[in-house]
């Protein structure tokens, strides 16, 4: 994961449909395609010995499915959840094969359609989550919304 | 009929029939009176080549064609099935597999190879090929007979691809044959299904052939049909005319096969004595249906998800008045629970189909590495979980490998050793309990301790001098890249392998023991879980978390006390019932903060041959755990074998009792060295 390999990320060439949903203040879109369901708090099972960002195990329709918190992985503190907070359910490509994986959100908002011509690519500066996790960076409207890079997050 | 590609189902029937075929030229090899095998095998070799052309397998029809001929010598004339004529015929049914698999690839020329060999090796018995048995009082040796043959193919026999045009033209073949058709079964025109077949045939047929080649004519149908064969006594110009004639009779013929034609001779009954054997393997097939298995993984899901919910609806009930919702959770507990088990059975296999497999492999590598092996199994009926037997064939590969490279000598050191020139290996599975055991013997040498410590101290893996039991120091041989062979062979020495097979075994959750005898050889014992979907569980909380114990491990449980909690601050030991039992706090191998109840319990589990306590703050209860893997994602976390959803939804994680005692030592080691 050295920078010139993230630099060297080709920018994405179509529109994007995607699922926004904010994270620590920030808006994140991940590919709707991807998405699964998008569930309440559940009661999650810690799995003592797990990295801290995959910590938990949850019950998603009689299957276990780990629960991750993008902000441990992003080097942050973890946050109480609130009345908001909602579980993502998204499949990730994990060797070829799809895995499984519940995200947490502080807030789900919609899904929306992300302009190609609005992508850029991830400023190397003045980022506070670290590039080589973030795929590009999209608007929508006026704000920034953050496209994470699903695969390499949980790789 | 249906969807299912017919060429799959050829393939899935060839592989079966080409099972058989091995399993009894293996046989023959050994059988003082192989007359029974010989036959079993041209039957498998008939079936592959009708049923190959049929599916257009050319190459594969021709081919058995040819070994069929060969082989048919063999039974015609009674040929002593020498070891010569087993190699070939090995050789044989490996080419029709490999014409199956791969038509395009499979070398022509070795195929031409082998039937040359094949005829060479049958030749030796001289050329005469009719011969008929004496066993038949009948047959005229001289003259010939005037058979009535009269039969009605089963309805669906033309839809299973049955060609009556091949019966007749077979019929012909014997002799002289006039045919009739019998169109008396024919229903009116609006109960008439197209694709059934309502047609029967009678020939009258004067032959010279036995009574048995009209039977051998209809073998393949035989099962599913109606066949009428009579003796006329008439001299064979008066057949046809003295005979019914064609001409669909009005009168109730449509049970015409029943043995009410006045005719005085016998009405032969379908099973002649010899074919009774047969008749009852056909029995058993049509009341089996072949299912694909991963329709069996889906009903074993739900019925996982059955259990899972009906535990909730339990609980449910449990926690609330209502009589009569109590009444259906129990009712319906009892019966998600024989659900349970009636799926579990379902998917239950023998062993024996997996042991066939290996008589080959001794077969050939005895004779690769010149020493004389039997192969011994026992126990062949004994069931495991389908997945379980298909995954154990490669680590018992391996270990069979290993008994017969490493394990037995050659025999001349055999003799020398005062032991019987032909080496043993004995494999054996039994149950235990819950537990399937395997074991694999050997009448070989025996493990060398002090070469297996020697190799271990020079990895670096043991420090020297270092007290260890018999089965510690053997569980060096599963380390990666450990070999005491001292030269490495093709077979093993590499001492890649062990390692993988421990690995595969205890991804079973199962174990492998290993005892030996210097001299007199070695025994490994795999302890296999019955079943891996579901497992008895004890439910135990830990703060506020809850977590399964696989209860096949668990020996007790007993409380701790304050006294003992209190003075076993320094050492983590226990008295029960005077024996010191080691116990590990549960809380603190798995880094929980929560603060432990004031009585605490130790749950006493046995892992290998160590007895370990665990201490927990609560045993709830036993717990029916349908097992679910743990994501991908969590691959690095081995204190646990599985996870499981509890009657409230929640999800419970099972603790892999070895890996977590593991983790407690080295935690504890740990803190002894800072």
């Amino acid at each position: 994961m050295s920078e010139l390999q993230s630099t060297g990320k080709p920018i994405i060439d179509g529109p994007i449909e995607a699922l926004t949903f904010a994270l620590q203040g920030e808006v994140f879109a991940i590919e709707a395609g991807l998405v699964r369901e998008i569930l309440d708090l559940v009661p999650v099972t810690q799995v003592p010995g797990a990295r801290p960002f995959v910590g938990g195990i949850i019950n998603v329709r009689g299957s276990i499915v780990p629960l991750a918190d993008l902000r441990l992985r992003f080097g942050m503190e973890p946050t109480r959840p609130t009345i908001d907070t909602r579980i993502i359910v998204i499949d990730v490509p994990l060797d070829g094969e799809a895995c499984t994986v519940g995200l947490l959100a502080d807030k789900v908002f919609e899904v929306t359609e992300i302009a190609a011509s609005s992508i850029e690519e991830t400023p190397r500066v003045g980022m506070r989550w670290q590039p080589e996790f973030i795929r590009c960076i999209g608007k929508r409207r006026d704000d920034f919304v953050i496209i994470p890079d699903i695969e390499q997050l949980f790789s | 009929m249906s969807a299912v590609d017919p060429t799959e189902i050829f393939r899935q029937e060839a592989e079966e029939l080409l099972e058989q075929l091995e399993q009894a030229l293996l046989d023959l090899e050994h059988a003082e009176d192989g007359r029974e095998l010989v036959d079993g095998a041209f039957r498998a070799l008939h079936t592959i080549k009708g049923s190959g052309a049929m599916f257009g397998f050319e190459q594969v029809a021709a081919f058995t064609h040819e070994f069929e001929t060969a082989f048919d010598r063999v039974r015609k004339e009674h040929l002593a099935p020498s070891r010569e004529l087993v190699a070939v015929a090995l050789a044989a049914k490996d080419h029709i597999r490999a014409l199956i698999e791969q038509a395009e690839t499979a070398d022509a020329a070795a195929g031409d190879a082998i039937i040359q060999e094949l005829r060479r090796v049958t030749d030796d018995g001289g050329a005469e090929i009719d011969e008929a048995p004496a066993v038949e009082p009948v047959a005229d040796q001289t003259g010939t007979t005037t058979w009535r043959i009269r039969f009605h193919l089963a309805q669906d026999a033309l839809v299973t691809g049955t060609k009556p045009l091949l019966l007749l033209d077979e019929l012909r073949s014997l002799g002289t044959c006039t045919v009739t058709g019998l169109a008396d079964a024919v229903p009116p025109l609006e109960e008439l299904e197209p694709e059934a077949l309502y047609l029967g045939w009678e020939a009258i047929l004067a032959t010279s052939h036995p009574r048995e080649a009209i039977d051998e004519v209809f073998m393949f149908v035989l099962d599913d049909m109606k066949l009428e064969v009579e003796r006329l006594d008439a001299p064979p110009a008066a057949g046809p005319s003295a005979d019914p004639a064609p001409a669909p009779s009005p009168v109730g013929e449509a049970e015409a096969a029943e043995p009410d034609l006045s005719t005085v001779p016998v009405v032969v009954p379908l099973a002649a004595p010899e074919k009774t054997r047969r008749e009852a393997d056909a029995g058993k097939t049509t009341n089996s249906i072949r299912v694909p298995a991963e329709r069996l993984d889906q009903l074993m899901d739900r019925v996982g998800e059955l259990v899972i919910v009906q535990a909730r609806l339990s609980q449910l009930a449990a926690s609330g008045a209502d009589t009569a919702l109590k009444s259906i959770a129990e009712e319906i507990e009892r019966l998600a629970n024989e659900l349970r088990d009636t799926t579990m059975n379902v998917r239950m296999v023998p062993i024996g189909s997996l042991f066939g497999r290996f008589r080959r492999l001794v077969h050939d590598l005895s004779r690769d590495l010149g020493k004389q092996i039997d192969l011994v199994t026992s126990g062949e009926e004994t069931e495991l979980d389908k997945t379980v037997v298909e995954r154990l064939a490669d680590p018992l590969v391996h270990l069979i490998r290993n008994s017969i490279d490493h394990g037995i000598e050659p025999p001349s050191t055999r003799l020398a050793a005062g032991k019987p020139m032909r080496g043993q290996v004995r494999l054996e599975a039994r149950h235990a309990g819950t537990e399937v055991l395997i074991a694999i013997t050997d009448d070989g040498k025996g493990l060398d301790r002090d070469r297996i410590r020697a190799k271990a101290e020079e990895q670096g893996l043991l420090a020297p001098g270092l007290k260890l039991s018999d089965n510690e120091l053997y569980q060096y041989l599963f380390h990666p890249g450990f070999s005491t062979a001292r030269e490495v062979t093709a077979v093993s020495g590499r001492g890649v392998g062990m390692d993988v097979v421990k690995r595969l075994i205890e991804a079973l959750r199962g174990t492998i023991d290993m005892a030996t005898t210097p001299g007199r050889g070695t025994t490994i014992t795999l302890r296999l879980p019955l079943t891996l979907a579901i497992i008895d569980g004890l439910l135990v909380r830990i703060g506020q978390d809850r977590y399964i114990i696989p209860l096949t491990a668990v020996e007790e449980c007993v409380e701790l006390s304050a006294a003992e909690d209190g003075r076993s601050a320094g050492r983590s030991f226990l008295s029960i019932r005077g024996d010191l039992v080691p116990f590990l706090r549960l809380r603190e191998v798995l880094g929980s903060n929560s603060p432990p109840d004031p009585h605490q319990k130790v749950i006493v589990v046995s892992t290998g041959e160590l007895r370990v306590g665990l201490v927990v703050d609560q045993v709830i209860g036993n717990h029916q755990t349908v097992i679910k893997s743990l994501s991908r994602l969590h691959a690095d976390v081995d204190t646990f074998s599985g996870a499981t959803i509890l009657g409230d939804g929640s999800v419970a994680l099972i603790l892999d009792i070895a890996q977590a005692v593991e983790l407690g030592h080295a935690q504890a080691d740990r803190q002894r060295a800072s």
